[in-house]
């Protein structure tokens, strides 16, 4: 007893001394509000097996009809790819991919033909496809300025400087940097040879293969009554073979909210890319879009992919709700419904086996 | 309080500690005093004690850093990896620069190798939000907004004092979910420090009192055989001696005090309105022993002017002339008075501890009253003993010279009053025994037996006789009846023979087998429970064995003796030091705290001999008592009463330690998950670091996406209800050791921000190998794929907390939707508008264009849904957690307690099942 009776004599003094800081100390009652004492209403959902066991049949019954339509879906478009990068000496487009040079004038053309063994029913799709093609390659992806391209003046003259090494040559470069520079130049035309041989030109329509947002707001001509009168103090990319003002003659396509342009400068995610070059209308409810038969592709080849090992392909697709052909989320739908049921099935399944033993030997007890 | 007033008259006078006036003192009974001033500044008792408060770091901050460190490495890991394949990938021929992909010429001209290092940076840039800086943000608002909550807490407020718990440190909260060892004071913690006379004993005759109108009486003792009173003379001269010998002082009708206005400082003060009267004295013991003379009819009037009045039972006013006061010192462990009465007797008082009584008074008394006094502290009582002894004289003249001598001595002062008050308190006869209680706290043994029942060892550290102590701990149900208890004491370790270091060890091996090796194997770590079954040990040392133990003779044995001490200790359910001095308290603690597997520590405490301890420890406490603030001002938190303990541990420190290790988790979780897919995208676009997510996203994730639902929960979040949680104190030991953010949790989290991070991208990278996902034929860009992955992410890892929420008030609704909500907000609105800021419109009008494609969309949901889907299996399989629902009817707790032992037995997966069957009615 003495030792801490000792303590708390020392203590007692000590005290003494916090008078001071002790005082201040609050003396109300702590509120008694549902918040402050932690006791605010609440929703304690309890997941357990019987809650969660519904669910998993509840998914796979949702997921696997979703996934076999998609399934579907996407087998029911037709989809042709076909290669012209010309790398086998087989390939008509051989000569061309072999002697290509930047300073040639003349355009090299090659023809393919191919056989569509079935008819695409409705509007088909033209793409043309890249690969190891690295758009989303950091140094080219932001080598662009957006402002030039939505028609400022000021980044005219003066591109940004992210479009180095395509800035300037000599005069300022509009539209600036790597990507509109490397932006694809091959023409595509689409011949269909009647059974009786005769050549018909298949109608391609260029519009509305861009974004809306991007055709109408995002880029823009800069001000002015002439194109060519804009564009006049600044030089075209490298490597075009025509300056921007002359992409196309209809004046809603043209400079900087040219479709084509528009949809080469939306960079691609991956390598390897399809972009969308030209749409073929249905015409009537009565004719295929694209009949059974023999078709010729004539490219106008201008854009070179061997040097970095890339492959060019034109593809024809028919387009769904849920977009081109990709079997990817059908499989994914069925699979993941699949599972689920079946975890389901196996969980229900040790549920009553062990539940059941569980109650008898609760009853024995 | 001692005010020294300086007489007229030039007599010399000495100055010792009762005429130091403390800091905060107040003038009474006088206008002015002169004094000097000393022991300023630096040299204050403040300033030295002050100790210079070592960081507390919480056992959480730890595993953050670890978990940290392997954040780092796979930072660094990813760079390097990156860098590697990047150079390996450009030497191939035409892959780094492409005609379409020219480099500038500044690029060109830079060396290879500064090159390589800036690529190594820019990857660390790119990857670097996995590591979760703004974790620490968060965490300091968890704990800083958390702490509130025990401050809040109106079962923490008391209304004697007006006060609820006090919060000095808000890092410590979830260490309170972790303490595994308590040690507490016993005096004012786990008793109230509120004395009681109780009974006493004159000449060997019991005395109890037991009610009002009989006054004093005699109750039939073992020792008395014949129902019979000591003789009226040896019972007033024993009242008289209680009431002269101590230092207490009467407080006039306190007038100017309110009783509200509790003056901390004047502590010891027990304002009675009914009696009109108030003791000050510095231990309550000396009030408790006045206040029971007074009930039997001898009160202490006050001291004027050196005259001691007293009203005697006959209500006649007796006076005696102080002489001389011996003072009370630890190392005597006894006071003395010695008073001139009326009639010009000399007669000297002496009261203390009984080992220090015994051997001054004639031994033929001694045994009498030894029965009683040992009896009394079994009981619990402290227990002090009264002697007197008349003077004559020549004795007193003696007696007198001798301690005015030693008192101007101006060297070793203090030996010289030693050996006069040892030479004067000799030859005393020895007239009775005191018996004082120190109730128990309120709900004491409750608290105890909860935080043993958390698997809280509990350890009682006292400055207390070992009996006292143990009666404490009885009461307390530290020990219980089957409790087996060893002890490792003076009396234990002085048989003659042996020596007393030999008899040490000899005894710590015995006991160290009986408790440690005959024990069964106690699985070390998460399963620490002793089961009931096995022999229950209780551990008693006491301050002298300790310093033994602590300093052996020989150094070489130091860490055996140790060990040994340790592995008994931590195999006892519970252990009291007795007779402990402050520093060895804080000895006690910090060898527990630096053992094997460094086990976290809190101590408790009310007084300042427990401040030393309080600040050793991982967590202290302080209990808000009646000895001052010292305690309170060191402690990292403060609470009212002990039995606020159970709360603050097992309900606070419970949900705290619970949010803040999920937090800790799910932030590092988030970043993996939210940096992955960039990794790996860094594989399909040249190892150019070309960012996955637009820059703004990247910036919002953790400051908008998804920190507020976090945040939510580490503050709301109750996995289970208070309730359940105060009632079942084993839950406690289900995060024992840091439970939730062990390498296997941690695992189980990264695995899962793999698995997720794998999901989104590869999920997204097959959907892209056809980019044509609009209906209108038209195809979506880089900036797109970034976008779908990223709005997976924001979905998928704030469903992954609200799958894990289990408490979902109004604001984790609003939050969690709320950050949905606004995710999708700000994106439309980012995406909207050409901001003339932007160098690039990379994200203009990509959410709309990505919810305008039904593809999109159904990637979203299923990789939502397949991300989550391993958490929802891990549910079903999963052991249910005890009881959840607060509505719990209360009849079935009963049922529910046997139910849960039941059902542990049985295998995992179907006790998920029965238990469902079961609460759903």
């Amino acid at each position: 007893m003495a030792a801490s009776y000792n303590a708390k004599e020392e203590d007692g003094h000590l005290s003494g001394s916090s008078g001071l800081g002790g005082t201040a100390i609050r003396t109300r009652k702590p509120d008694n509000t549902a918040f402050k004492q932690q006791r605010l209403p609440a929703w304690q959902p309890i997941l357990t097996a019987g809650t969660v066991l519904p669910a998993f049949f509840v998914i796979g019954l949702i997921f696997i009809p979703i996934g076999i339509g998609l399934f579907v879906t996407s087998n029911n478009i037709k989809e042709i790819e076909i290669e012209y990068t010309g790398t086998e000496t087989s390939s008509p487009c051989f000569n061309c991919s072999h002697n290509f040079s930047w300073n040639s004038t003349t355009p090299c053309k090659c023809v393919l033909s191919f056989f569509l063994d079935q008819p695409f029913e409705s509007n088909v799709f033209m793409y043309y496809g890249l690969s190891n093609f690295y758009q989303n390659h950091r140094r080219y992806v932001k080598s662009r300025d957006d402002s030039q391209l939505n028609g400022d003046l000021n980044s005219l003259k003066d591109p940004s400087k992210e479009c180095e090494p395509y800035r300037f040559n000599e005069k300022p470069i509009a539209p600036c940097g790597a990507i509109a520079n490397s932006m694809f130049n091959d023409t595509l035309d689409l011949f269909y040879i009647d059974p009786n041989g005769t050549k018909n030109p298949i109608p391609l329509i260029k519009k509305g293969i861009a974004w809306w947002t991007d055709k109408h707001v995002k880029f823009r001509n800069p001000a002015g009554s002439n194109l060519t009168a804009v564009f006049r103090d600044t030089a075209k990319p490298v490597n075009w073979l025509k300056p921007v003002y002359e992409l196309d003659t209809d004046s809603e396509n043209n400079g900087f909210i040219n479709e084509d342009f528009i949809v080469w400068m939306r960079t691609a995610a991956l390598p390897t890319f399809r972009k969308l070059y030209r749409i073929i209308q249905k015409k009537n409810n009565m004719t295929p879009t694209l009949p059974r038969g023999n078709y010729t592709l004539e490219v106008t080849y201008n854009y070179p992919v061997r040097s970095f090992e890339g492959r060019k392909r034109m593809i024809l697709s028919t387009i769904s709700w849920m977009g081109g052909k990709n079997p990817f989320l059908g499989i994914a739908y069925i699979t993941v419904g699949s599972i689920c049921f079946f975890l389901g099935v196996v969980l229900l399944f040790i549920h009553h086996k062990y539940g059941n033993r569980n109650n008898s030997s609760d009853i024995s007890n | 309080m001692h005010i020294y007033k300086a007489d007229q008259e030039p007599a010399v006078r000495s100055l010792g500690p009762e005429n130091l006036l403390l800091k905060g003192a107040t003038l009474k009974n006088t206008k002015k005093i002169n004094g000097v001033a000393v022991y300023t500044g630096m040299e204050t008792k403040m300033a030295l004690n002050y100790q210079g408060k070592s960081q507390k770091r919480s056992a959480v901050e730890k595993s953050i850093n670890a978990f940290l460190l392997v954040y780092l490495c796979i930072l660094i890991s990813k760079a390097v990896v990156c860098t590697t394949l990047k150079y390996v990938w450009q030497s191939k021929d035409g892959q780094d620069e492409p005609w379409y992909n020219q480099k500038t010429q500044k690029e060109k001209d830079t060396n290879m190798y500064v090159k390589m290092f800036t690529d190594f940076l820019s990857f660390m840039v790119l990857f670097n939000f996995i590591i979760p800086v703004s974790m620490y943000v968060t965490v300091e608002m968890q704990k800083f907004l958390g702490s509130f909550f025990i401050t809040w807490d109106k079962d923490f407020f008391d209304p004697e004092i007006q006060e609820g718990a006090l919060v000095n440190t808000s890092d410590l909260n979830e260490e309170l979910g972790q303490v595994e060892y308590v040690f507490t004071d016993k005096t004012g913690t786990l008793t109230q420090n509120n004395m009681e006379f109780i009974e006493c004993c004159i000449d060997g005759f019991q005395y109890r009192h037991r009610d009002e109108l009989d006054g004093f009486t005699v109750t039939d003792g073992p020792v008395s055989k014949l129902q019979q009173k000591a003789g009226l003379e040896k019972e007033e001269l024993f009242l008289r001696a209680l009431c002269l010998c101590h230092t207490v002082q009467v407080k006039e009708d306190g007038a100017e005090e309110t009783p509200g206005d509790q003056v901390d400082g004047v502590d010891g003060m027990f304002p009675q309105p009914e009696e009109e009267r108030c003791f000050i004295a510095s231990s309550p013991d000396e009030i408790a022993l006045v206040k029971g003379a007074m009930r039997y009819g001898f009160t202490f009037l006050g001291l004027e002017s050196k005259n001691m009045k007293i009203k005697n039972r006959q209500n006649d006013i007796e006076e005696y002339k102080l002489l001389h006061v011996l003072n009370f010192d630890p190392v005597r462990r006894r006071m003395s008075v010695i008073v001139q009465t009326k009639s010009g007797e000399t007669l000297l008082f002496c009261k203390g501890a009984d080992s220090s009584i015994f051997p001054r008074v004639k031994p033929e008394e001694v045994e009498r009253i030894r029965l009683h006094v040992e009896r009394n502290a079994t009981e619990g009582y402290r227990t002090l003993c009264v002697a007197f002894k008349q003077l004559s004289a020549e004795e007193y003249a003696v007696a007198d010279t001798g301690l005015r001598e030693a008192r101007l001595a101006l060297q070793d002062r203090e030996d010289k009053l030693m050996a006069i008050y040892n030479q004067v308190e000799t030859g005393m006869s020895l007239i009775g025994a005191t018996a004082v209680e120190d109730r128990l706290q309120e709900e004491a043994a409750e608290t105890m037996e909860a935080l043993q029942g958390a698997g809280i060892k509990v350890w009682v550290l006292t400055g207390d006789k070992m009996e006292t102590a143990k009666s404490t701990c009885y009461a307390c149900r530290l020990f219980q009846r089957g409790t087996e208890l060893l002890e490792l004491t003076v009396r234990t370790l002085e048989d003659g023979r042996t020596k007393r270091e030999d008899k040490l060890l000899e005894l710590l091996r015995d006991y160290h087998r009986r408790a440690v090796q005959d024990a069964p194997p106690v699985k070390a770590g998460v399963t620490r429970s002793w089961s009931t079954a096995n022999q229950e040990y209780g551990f008693i040392i006491d301050g002298a064995t300790l310093s033994l133990l602590m300093n052996p003779p020989r150094d070489a044995d130091a860490c055996l003796y140790r060990n040994l001490f340790l592995q008994i200790c931590q195999n006892s359910t519970a252990v009291l030091c007795c007779r402990m001095a402050p520093l060895q308290k804080a000895q006690i603690v910090k060898m527990v705290k630096n053992s094997k597997g460094s086990p976290i520590t809190l101590s408790i405490g009310d007084g300042a001999n427990d401040v030393s301890m309080i600040l050793e420890a991982h967590v202290g406490i302080g209990v808000k008592g009646k000895e001052g603030r010292q305690a309170v001002r060191n402690s990292d938190y403060a609470i009212p009463k002990l039995k606020h303990l159970k709360k603050l541990l097992l309900a606070h420190g419970h949900l705290y330690y619970v949010r803040i290790a999920h937090l800790v988790q799910y932030f590092f979780y988030k970043n993996l998950c939210f940096i992955l897919p960039q990794f790996l995208y860094q594989f399909f676009c040249g190892y150019s670091q070309q960012p996955l997510y637009d820059a703004a996203y990247l910036t919002m994730y953790n400051i908008c996406f998804t920190s507020m639902p976090i945040l939510a929960y580490s503050l709301l979040e109750q996995h289970m209800a208070i309730e359940v949680l105060l009632d079942n104190a084993t839950l406690y030991r289900q995060i024992a050791k840091n439970a939730m953010l062990r390498w296997r949790p941690f695992l189980y989290w990264t695995v899962l921000g793999i698995f997720q991070g794998l999901m989104f991208f590869f999920g997204v990278r097959f959907l892209f190998s056809n980019p044509a996902l609009q209906d209108n034929g038209q195809v979506f860009g880089n900036w797109s794929y970034g976008t779908i992955v990223f709005t997976v992410l924001v979905f998928t890892v704030t469903l992954k907390l609200a799958l894990d929420t289990r408490h979902w008030t109004w604001i984790n609704h609003f939050v969690i939707w709320g950050s949905l909500a606004f995710y999708v907000f700000f994106s439309f609105f980012w995406g909207g508008i050409i901001w003339p800021f932007l160098k690039q419109q990379r994200l203009y009008f990509v959410f709309a264009n990505m919810l305008s494609s039904v593809s999109a969309w159904l990637v979203i949901i299923i990789l939502i849904l397949l991300s989550l889907l391993p958490e929802l299996l891990l549910v079903v399989l999963r052991k249910p957690r005890g009881p959840h629902s607060r509505q719990k009817k209360p009849g079935q707790s009963n049922v529910g307690g046997s139910h849960s032992s039941q059902s542990s037995a049985r295998p995992l997966l179907m006790r998920t099942f029965s238990d469902e069957s079961n609460s759903v009615k």
